[in-house]
Parts: C-alpha cells; sequence; structure tokens
C-alpha cells in the first residue's frame, strides 16, 4: 500500500485508511477550527440568531485553474456571494469533494489551499465537509459542493415584490471579466491574455451597504447568464420593465476586445465578483458613496431604473449612440462565431 | 457573416503570426497577406489576416482603437 | 463620435424630406443584420426609411439538402465533423448538430488551420470541415485546402457550403424584390473583392452602393451616403469603411479562392436555384472535397412546413409576419435558420427588437 500516493486513488474515497489519510493530511490542516476537526457526523455551530438564510452550490469549472483563482476559490467567494446578496453575514460552509480517480495530490492541495484562504480573507469556516471519488472519467478532475449559512442582517426585507417604478439599478463594477477568462483558458478555443476573473467574496461591502442605508429592495450576484440573465429575472419576478444604459455599464478594453474576437456578448458572460441592486431612488447616492470607498465597488454606477411597462415587461437598453433595444434572456451557451 | 477584429502583429514567422488586441494574444495566419511585417495593425477572421488596417482611419472607426495607443505605451513593446 | 452621428442623421433627415416617399436601403451581411440591432440604430431612423435584411447570413442561405447532408456525416463514426460555431444549432429535418453530437465527434474550430490540425492528430478517422461563409471565410478553406494537398494529408476534407454574394444581390434585383433602393454593402467581403467588385450593380441596375463597416458609426454614415445619392438621383459606388477596404481587395486571397473553387449553380434558401452563386472545389483537388468523397449530391432539401424563411430572406415579408415567429419558431426551439442564426433576421428581430 503507498503511503504516499502521488494521485487520488478510488480508496481515498472509501471510508477506510486512506480517507483518513487525506481527511487529516491534505483536509483539516487547512481549515483549522473546532468544529471541522472534531471530525463528527455533523457540526455543530451556536447562532446568534435564528434568522438564518442557507444556500447550497456545485461547481464544475473548466478549466480547474485560471488566472485570478480556482475552483476552490470560486467554491468559498460563489457561497459567501449567495449569502451575501441575500442580505445576511456569511458564518460557515460545508465543503463536498467529488474527485476522480487519478487527480493528483499536488493540484488537490492546491484547490485546498486556495478554498482556505479565500475562507479566511472572507470571516467564513468551513466545519463539515465529505469527500468521495469516481473512476476515471466520470468527474472532470473535481467536482465541488458547497452549503453556506449567514445570519440575516437586521431590518434587512428583500423582495422583488417590493420593487417599484423608479426604484434604481446599481451595477458594483465591471462586466465579462471571469467569463472571458474562462474562455480564454478552454481547451480549444484558449488565448494568451492578461484577462483576470474578478472572483471575490462580497459579504463586507454588502453588510456595509445593509447596515447603513435603509431601502434596498433586491439585489443578486449575476454569474451564469450575466447581466442580461440577471436583469431578465428582475423583469420576471418582479413583473416590472427596466431600462437600462450601455454607456453606464463598464467593461474593461481587454474584455470587450476578447468578446469581439470571438463574437461573444458581455452582456450574458458570467461574474464571480460582482451585485446587481434595485435600491430606492432615496437610496441610491448613500449606496453608490460606500461602493466606490470600497476596493471591491470602486467601479459601482448606476446603470438604470424601473420603469413603467409599455405593453409586455422587459429590459430595455439605451443603446452608446441614442437607439433602443431589448436585451433578452440568454440561451444558456455562448459559442465562438465567426458571422 | 464577418466578424473582425483589427489586431497589430507582434511576432511573425514565415506566415505564422501572433497578433495582439488590448493584450489578448491570438496565432494568426499572414498567408493571405504576404506583404504583411511585424507591427502591422491587420484585420483578424477565422484564423487568418484578411486585410491591412490604416491606422489613423482605425482610431476614426472603431472606438476601442483609439485606446490602443494608450495601452501599448504602458505595457509589452512589440517583440522582435 | 456622437457629432459625426449627428451629422449623418441630419443627411438622412434632409434627404428623406426631398424625396418624399418611402426609401428602402438593404444590407446583405447577416454581420450589419446584428449591428444595426445591437445599436438601436433603427430607433434613431425616421419612419420614411426601411432597413431590410437580405440574404446576408451564410447559416440562413444555406439549403436544409446541405444541413442534413452535414448530420448524415455526423453519424458517421470514422468521420470527425469540424465545424465554426455558428452552424451548432442550425436545424435540419431532424435534430442538429448539437443534439447529434453525442458521441463526441463534432468539434468546434475557431479556424479552418483548427480543422487541419485536428486531421493530422487523429490519423484514424476523416475530418470533414464545414465550409461555409462568404468570400470572407471562403479564402481560408481554400489555404486549408492547399496546405493539405501539399502535406498530403489524406484524411481531410471539406464540404463547400461557401456563397457568393454579387449573383445574390442580382437575383434580388431580377426577380424578387425590385422595391430596394439601394444597397449597404458588406465591409469584410468587401476587403477580400474590393469596394470596386460592386460597379456591376450601379451600373446595370441604377442603385447606390455603399460599403460600410460594422460600428455604429460606420452604419449611420453608409446610410447617410445612401440617402445623399439619391436625393441627388446620382447612384454611386461608394465606401466609408477607409480603414480597410480598397478598390481592388486582397489579390493574394482572391487569388487562392480562384485556384481552388470555381463557381457553379447552387441551392439558396429562400432564393432557390442561382447560377454561379456557389463555390465548388475543382477536380485537382477532388480528394479534399467531401461530396466526390463521400458520393454526396448537393440538392435542395425540403423547407419545413410553414417555415418562411426564403421569404424573409428576400426581405420580402418581416419576421413578424411569418406565422411561425415567436410562438413555434423561437430562438429555444428554431424552425429555420432564420431563427438560429446569430445573424439571422428572425433572432435578430426576436433578441433585440419586436415581438408579436
Amino acid at each position: 500500500m503507498a503511503t504516499n500516493p502521488e494521485r487520488i486513488l478510488l480508496a481515498h474515497g472509501g471510508g477506510g485508511r486512506l480517507s483518513s489519510q487525506l481527511i487529516r493530511e491534505h483536509i483539516v490542516p487547512k481549515f483549522k477550527n473546532e468544529a471541522l476537526s472534531e471530525l463528527a457526523d455533523s457540526a455543530h455551530l451556536r447562532l446568534p440568531s435564528t434568522d438564518i438564510c442557507f444556500t447550497t452550490d456545485s461547481y464544475v469549472v473548466k478549466p480547474l485553474f485560471f488566472r485570478g483563482g480556482d475552483i476552490g476559490k470560486l467554491a468559498v467567494c460563489g457561497t459567501v456571494n449567495d449569502l451575501a446578496v441575500s442580505g445576511a453575514r456569511p458564518l460557515a460552509l460545508s465543503l463536498a469533494l467529488i474527485i476522480e480517480e487519478g487527480f493528483e495530490f499536488e493540484l488537490l492541495d492546491r484547490i485546498l489551499q486556495s478554498a482556505s484562504e479565500a475562507a479566511q480573507r472572507n470571516h467564513v469556516i468551513v466545519v463539515t465537509g465529505d469527500t468521495k471519488t469516481v473512476e476515471h472519467g466520470s468527474a472532470d478532475g473535481i467536482f465541488l459542493n458547497t452549503a453556506g449559512i449567514g445570519v440575516r442582517l437586521p431590518n434587512v426585507i428583500l423582495g422583488l415584490d417590493k420593487v417599484e417604478v423608479g426604484d434604481k439599478i446599481l451595477l458594483s463594477g465591471t462586466i465579462g471579466d471571469h467569463g472571458m477568462t474562462i474562455v480564454s483558458q478552454r481547451e480549444g478555443i484558449g488565448f494568451e491574455s492578461p484577462l483576470e476573473s474578478d472572483c471575490a467574496g462580497l459579504a463586507e461591502l454588502t453588510c456595509a451597504l445593509f447596515e447603513n442605508v435603509p431601502g434596498i429592495r433586491f439585489m443578486r450576484d449575476p454569474t451564469r447568464g450575466g447581466l442580461a440573465a440577471t436583469l431578465n429575472e428582475i423583469v420576471e419576478g418582479s413583473r416590472r420593465s427596466v431600462e437600462i444604459d450601455e454607456r453606464a455599464i463598464r467593461v474593461r478594453p481587454v474584455v470587450q476586445t476578447a468578446a469581439d474576437m470571438l463574437g461573444f456578448d458581455v452582456l450574458n458572460a458570467a461574474n464571480e465578483g460582482k451585485f446587481v441592486a434595485v435600491v430606492s431612488p432615496d437610496a441610491a447616492d448613500q449606496c453608490l458613496r460606500i461602493c466606490r470607498e470600497h476596493p471591491l465597488g470602486r467601479d459601482a454606477d448606476i446603470i438604470g431604473e424601473i420603469v413603467k411597462t409599455r405593453d409586455v415587461p422587459l429590459v430595455e437598453l439605451k443603446t452608446k449612440i441614442g437607439g433602443r433595444r431589448i436585451v433578452q434572456m440568454p440561451y444558456g451557451r455562448e459559442l465562438p462565431r465567426i458571422c | 457573416m464577418c466578424l473582425a477584429v483589427p489586431a497589430r502583429i507582434i511576432e511573425l514567422e514565415g506566415d505564422r503570426a501572433v497578433v495582439d488586441a488590448m493584450g489578448n494574444r491570438w496565432k494568426a495566419k499572414t498567408t493571405l497577406l504576404p506583404d504583411a511585417k511585424l507591427g502591422d495593425v491587420v484585420l483578424v477572421h477565422a484564423g487568418f489576416a484578411i486585410a491591412l488596417v490604416d491606422e489613423e482611419e482605425a482610431k476614426k472607426t472603431w472606438e476601442l482603437f483609439a485606446e490602443i495607443e494608450n495601452f501599448e505605451k504602458t505595457s509589452n513593446k512589440v517583440s522582435g | 463620435m456622437l457629432d459625426r452621428i449627428a451629422k449623418a442623421q441630419h443627411t438622412i433627415d434632409e434627404a428623406c424630406r426631398k424625396l418624399d416617399r418611402q426609401i428602402t436601403v438593404m444590407e446583405v451581411c447577416g454581420t450589419h443584420t446584428v449591428a444595426i440591432f445591437r445599436s438601436g440604430i433603427r430607433s434613431t431612423l425616421p419612419e420614411r426609411l426601411k432597413l431590410l435584411s437580405g440574404p446576408g447570413c451564410p447559416v440562413c442561405v444555406t439549403d436544409q439538402g446541405y444541413i442534413d447532408t452535414v448530420l448524415e456525416l455526423a453519424d458517421r463514426d470514422d468521420c470527425i465533423i469540424a465545424t465554426y460555431g455558428d452552424m451548432i444549432r442550425v436545424p435540419g429535418s431532424d435534430g442538429s448538430l448539437e443534439t447529434r453530437a453525442s458521441n463526441g465527434n463534432v468539434k468546434v474550430v475557431l479556424s479552418s488551420e483548427d480543422a487541419l490540425q485536428l486531421a493530422r492528430e487523429n490519423p484514424g478517422k476523416i475530418i470533414v470541415f464545414i465550409a461555409v461563409g462568404f468570400e470572407t471565410t471562403t479564402p481560408a478553406s481554400a489555404v486549408a485546402v492547399k496546405e493539405a494537398a501539399a502535406e498530403g494529408i489524406a484524411n481531410f476534407c471539406i464540404l463547400s457550403g461557401h456563397k457568393l454574394v454579387l449573383p445574390a444581390m442580382r437575383a434580388l434585383l431580377d426577380g424578387m424584390n425590385d422595391r430596394i433602393d439601394g444597397f449597404l454593402c458588406p465591409g469584410h467581403v468587401s476587403a477580400i473583392i474590393g469596394w470596386g467588385a460592386f460597379a456591376e450593380i450601379v451600373n446595370e441596375y441604377r442603385r447606390p452602393c455603399v460599403v460600410a463597416g460594422f460600428e455604429p458609426v460606420q452604419i449611420i454614415e453608409g446610410l447617410a451616403e445612401i440617402c445623399r445619392q439619391l436625393a441627388a438621383g446620382k447612384p454611386e459606388l461608394a465606401s466609408v469603411y477607409k480603414a480597410v477596404v480598397t478598390e481592388n481587395g486582397n489579390a493574394a486571397a482572391q487569388k487562392i479562392v480562384a485556384e481552388c473553387f470555381e463557381p457553379v449553380d447552387g441551392y439558396w434558401r429562400g432564393l432557390g436555384r442561382i447560377e454561379k452563386s456557389t463555390l465548388a472545389l475543382r477536380e485537382q483537388y477532388g480528394r479534399l472535397d467531401a461530396f466526390r468523397r463521400f458520393g454526396l449530391e448537393d440538392k435542395p432539401g425540403k423547407d419545413n412546413r410553414g417555415c418562411r424563411c426564403g421569404e424573409v430572406l428576400c426581405g420580402l415579408i418581416e419576421p413578424i409576419q411569418c406565422p411561425l415567429f415567436g410562438t413555434r419558431c423561437t430562438v429555444d426551439k428554431p424552425v429555420g435558420p432564420c431563427m438560429v442564426s446569430s445573424e439571422g433576421t428572425c433572432a435578430a428581430w426576436f433578441k433585440y427588437g419586436q415581438r408579436k
């Protein structure tokens, strides 16, 4: 039996000696906390409130490592953000790994280290987890799953039913960075680029907003499907119409150029360190001020507002040249085009 | 039917080029532009440089292109 | 840029006022169709100026028969289909490359060179490159064909669906839609063929032809020039795409295409059979021709019942006039290529504009 294998074996998920070794030597040391170290079947937590937000997510990103992050950092930040935009202060996460037989330990350690650093930066602890292994070919390297809990901040009432005509739409920064970075490193269509994912946990910023500004109606992070999907979700959920100004949406030139070359639409590209908020008109200025004082919100801007529906609720874009067009819900898969 | 983007040739060996657009680098072939030189700005379509781009006109045509000059001054220089 | 746009819009307004009738301008480039919609230009133009989208989307005008042929080849175990992303969702009579890709033999490539590389890396398979596109894209296929021939690569072939823009423009003016007052000509096709290529349309049919690029300012300035010419009663050949397009185009590209391909009669969805409008590989490159290699015929397919893509492509009806638009035919469940293609008129209307 190999005492220090370089790659994952199926036995590492079997619940026996190798599983134990994997957990004690590779996982626990990276997430030092009482709850996890107990290695009980479940983590015992005493929470300061019963007003809890609870979320779950799975991470299957390819490539596993990209400029600006990796699947480990993505998993922690993504979960933190789901809680953050729900008006909660994130507290604790579970982290489950599904690892393909043959996966290199060196890569696993890098991913876990990344997740650990992200957790520390975002003041959350990984309190419980699980590890399974699957046969070679079944998991694309590694899949992660998380669940997260956070405590709802006081006096936060969010909901698309609260959205009113005149409310402003705030976008916390540039769009398309994560989506285009992933594309630039994807096999077959990858290319050399300084593009970097915006992967980051937003809780510190969102908590500052929720704690200081009343009148925030709704918040969401525009991940898969990008800003286009989130705006359409706002329309669908609120049955109101949205009007946004293309000139207010910030896109880094390196991102726009990459999208232009491949025929991708930046409005549909994923973002992993941004949020969209619908806020009352009175709250807009203060929200912007707080955002811009924070490193993750420097490029925040009001990009539009909720308007009266003319005949059917939709997202309308005022273009750079003063024209108008509709922004649809994206199909769900962008393909590189020549036309 | 023609997605094509202006990019500068920063490496050229035979008809195999590397082009740069705002720091993004793609491989492109200059088979269709035998007179293309290092430093030229070309229009790239489906992995091929298909036309030479007049830089002065380019600044009037593409909003982003006008920013390229600034970008190039502050980042990697043309290699070769 | 904004003041240039204002100036161009002023020219358009003046011309429309002077002419005092509806002006119909057709663009024959799918990339123009999409650019026009995405920049919201239509909403800034006077009512009298009608913009028609013509058969400029190479995927849309690709006949159903060709698409079914591609799907037949995709089903073979000895083939790998290499295609530009644009073709993946186009529906044939029974599914698309997307729905039929389950055996993993459909690869999206960014370049014909990538397809050739696949052939080098997979000696046990026949790589079939789906060569669609207008004059902008044809040279890329020609280069790959010549390289494959020179290197003696035996497991590479192309299924040519390449088409020519000018024969389609003539067919439109000759038969199907003579209400076109002027053409906004495709910027990147012109980079290859030169703006001078449209002289025959100006001289024979007395219609303004103005070549424009794809940025909003380009399109508006192109439209302004067309309107100016119409108001002056003098149709001319012009180009506002000075950064890229010359009178004679790219001679090296034209030469390599002529070496490898010859124009033959072909089927265009909606326009039917057009003389010398499609490119077929010349006999000396027969081994690289998928049609010859697999014994396939380029025959028209049967269009889906009720699909009126053909009339939309000719500019005879607007998408909203097709009974399937937005109901049975949507971006998620497209019936015809006009809805699937990222550049299709119906897709553009659906995504950026009106719905029923």
